[in-house]
């Protein structure tokens, strides 16, 4: 428990009779990158619907950090205390600057009256530009967000919750709908983020799983039926049916 | 290209509207004969500043539909208690000169009300009746704001329970019981501190009166939304939930723009009562809190000199069409909102924005089809 950042323990949801997440347990260590897979409907956005706040589970714990219980604080409050979140579809601000995007969301005083008065402050515009760096957009930092491409609108929104310095990342299904060159790009962001904190990626697609995880946790029904490295997971029976039974 | 036209002249252009509004009309009005050519009658100056006090309404509207994406159907509530408190003061100032010789107003001794209420005795004092002007309505929407943004109530549910709003407090202000003239409202205007309201000085003052705070109230949205807060609340717009996740608590915002809002409908309610002469609970309802909205959508939502282009448009061409063509304003203002809607989503400055790019379009399709009248089918690809 003392290398665990997220810890989770009999968590349950239910949406109107069905259970999205059934006694859930749940953990990611320090510095893990940790792929999450299973078929639809598994429970996974809902997973990350729980640590994020936006869902309050019915039962069990989630334990940030060993001592910051989640399922008790805002969304915003979450967000604050070190958890960042990439949605599915690029999430990001169209009519702003690809620069301001990454300012807004960058760690600073988030009030109205800080935002009213305050400028940006040099340490602000210093991670921008090392955010900047490291999500390949530079050159486009003055273009309009909404004139990017989509893989990029996924970078950027990738940039905009790292440039925010959480401790736990987490990213859903960041691959869908890219090119093959646009996916390896992402493979290797998001190996390099992983060098500085945890991060949590749902995904589909098995191949960019196999390009980044160390470990893997297949969800079924709301619950963990596996967890081990990507080929323990591969050669259990139980998820090569699951796989292979839904085609 | 027409962004830098725009801030080139933009600044030089503004300038030049706010000396025009602020002080060439109201010296056109004061000191050319009535038979020049370039007079402007009172009775027009006094037209302007009705729409300039709906202008500083739709630049508050602007800040909370424009910019920060929420639709309001109930602006009309905050501009009608702007405009009761400075009517209540208006009606105090008539002293004993209303039809019954007493002291109190006219409406309340018809009812048979013996004392004047509580609660307008505050509104004796002018000073009073100018921070309530700003602070009744601001409150108001801050209580309202933050039942609704705390319980994130977005979308079209936030703007049917404005909506809502609206027709209640219509309704509550039509009561006789609530001793602010019922259906009638407050009227029979005389003075306001201690001048005559009627005399063409008085109203003269009180247009530039109204075009100064237009401007000073543009100058506020305008540094509200080039603050780094402005971009947050584009930012909401956009994307709430992107905002929520960075950290920020939305309701926050809104609350603060929805509040700055309310009260700049409250100054423009305060401003059109001595200057219109009547405030009735007409003006708060449903449809007039409709209207307001239509004059920033024609205008140009989004864009603070839209909102006011917009409301002086769309009230110019109503007087006008009113009299001249009273039947069918409200298929205009129909018609008028279709159109804008389907063909001109950025309204008038919209459309201002891309005549030099519809200009060279045009140019350059002249130029190609030179040879051939027809046009050229092969040019059609591009």
């Amino acid at each position: 428990m003392a290398n665990t950042i997220l810890f989770m323990e009999d968590v349950s949801v239910t949406f109107d009779g069905f259970k999205a997440l059934n006694k859930l347990n749940f953990s990611v260590d320090y510095g893990e990158l940790r792929c999450v897979i299973g078929p639809n409907g598994a429970g996974k956005t809902t997973l990350l619907d729980v640590v994020t706040g936006k869902i309050r589970p019915d039962s069990g714990s989630v334990i940030f950090k060993e001592t910051t219980h989640l399922d008790r604080m805002q969304q915003e409050e979450i967000a604050n205390a070190g958890i960042g979140r990439k949605f599915q579809t690029p999430t990001i601000y169209e009519n702003l600057t690809v620069r301001d995007n990454l300012e807004l969301s960058a760690k600073q005083d988030k009030t109205v009256k800080a935002m009213l008065f305050g400028g940006i402050t040099g340490p602000v515009s210093a991670k921008v530009n090392e955010t900047l760096g490291i999500i390949g957009l530079e050159a486009k930092q003055s273009w309009r967000a909404g004139l990017l491409a989509h893989g990029e609108k996924q970078w950027l929104e990738i940039g905009m919750v790292v440039v925010q310095d959480p401790d736990l990342l987490l990213v859903d299904e960041p691959v869908a709908g890219m090119t093959e060159s646009e996916t390896q790009n992402t493979a290797d962001l998001l190996k390099r983020i992983a060098e500085e904190r945890s991060v949590l990626v749902i995904e589909h697609d098995m191949n960019f799983v196999h390009e980044i995880a160390k470990r893997v946790t297949v969800l079924h029904e709301g619950a963990v039926i596996c967890e081990g490295s990507i080929d323990y997971v591969h050669a259990d029976e139980q998820v090569i049916e699951l796989y292979l039974g839904r085609g | 290209m027409t962004k830098r036209l725009e801030e080139k002249f933009g600044g030089a252009f503004l300038i030049a509207a706010a000396l025009f509004f602020v002080v060439i009309m109201p010296s056109l009005n004061a000191f050319t004969s009535p038979d020049s050519a370039l007079h402007i009658s009172g009775f027009t100056l006094n037209l302007f500043g009705k729409f300039l006090a709906y202008a500083i309404l739709a630049l508050g509207l602007d800040l909370v539909w424009g910019y920060t994406g929420i639709l309001s159907l109930g602006h009309g509530v905050f501009f009608g208690l702007g405009a009761y408190c400075m009517g209540m003061y208006l009606s105090l100032a008539i002293g004993a000169e209303g039809v019954y010789k007493s002291a109190l107003p006219d409406f309340l001794v018809w009812n048979q009300v013996k004392e004047l209420p509580l609660f307008w005795k505050p509104f004796y004092s002018f000073p009073f009746t100018l921070l309530a002007v700003v602070t009744v309505p601001a409150l108001f929407a801050a209580g309202f704001g933050y039942l609704t943004f705390r319980t994130r109530i977005r979308g079209v549910y936030f703007a049917i329970i404005t909506q809502a709003l609206a027709l209640s407090v219509w309704l509550v202000f039509n009561r006789n019981e609530m001793n602010l003239g019922g259906t009638n409202g407050l009227t029979g205007f005389k003075k306001i501190l201690g001048l005559e309201l009627n005399s063409a000085a008085t109203q003269r003052g009180l247009y530039i009166a109204t075009a100064i705070v237009l401007c000073g109230a543009y100058l506020l949205c305008r540094w509200i939304v080039s603050s780094r807060a402005g971009r947050i609340l584009l930012a909401i717009r956009d994307a709430e939930n992107r905002v929520l996740y960075s950290g920020y608590t939305p309701s926050n915002y809104k609350l603060f723009v929805f509040t700055v809002s309310a009260a700049l409908a409250g100054v423009a309610g305060a401003l059109y009562a001595p200057q219109v002469g009547i405030i009735t609970p007409g003006r708060i309802g449903v449809l007039p809190s409709i209207e307001m909205v239509i004059w920033v959508a024609v205008g140009g939502r989004g864009t603070l000199i839209g909102a006011i282009v917009g409301a002086i448009t769309v009230n110019w061409a109503r007087s006008y069409l009113t009299s001249s063509f009273p039947d069918y304003w409200l298929y205009f203002q129909g018609g008028m909102f279709i159109l804008v809607v389907h063909f001109m989503p950025d309204g008038i400055v919209g459309l201002v924005r891309r005549l030099p790019e519809f200009a060279k379009k045009l140019m350059s399709k002249r130029n190609r089809s030179g040879p051939s009248p027809s046009g050229d089918p092969s040019a059609a690809g591009d």
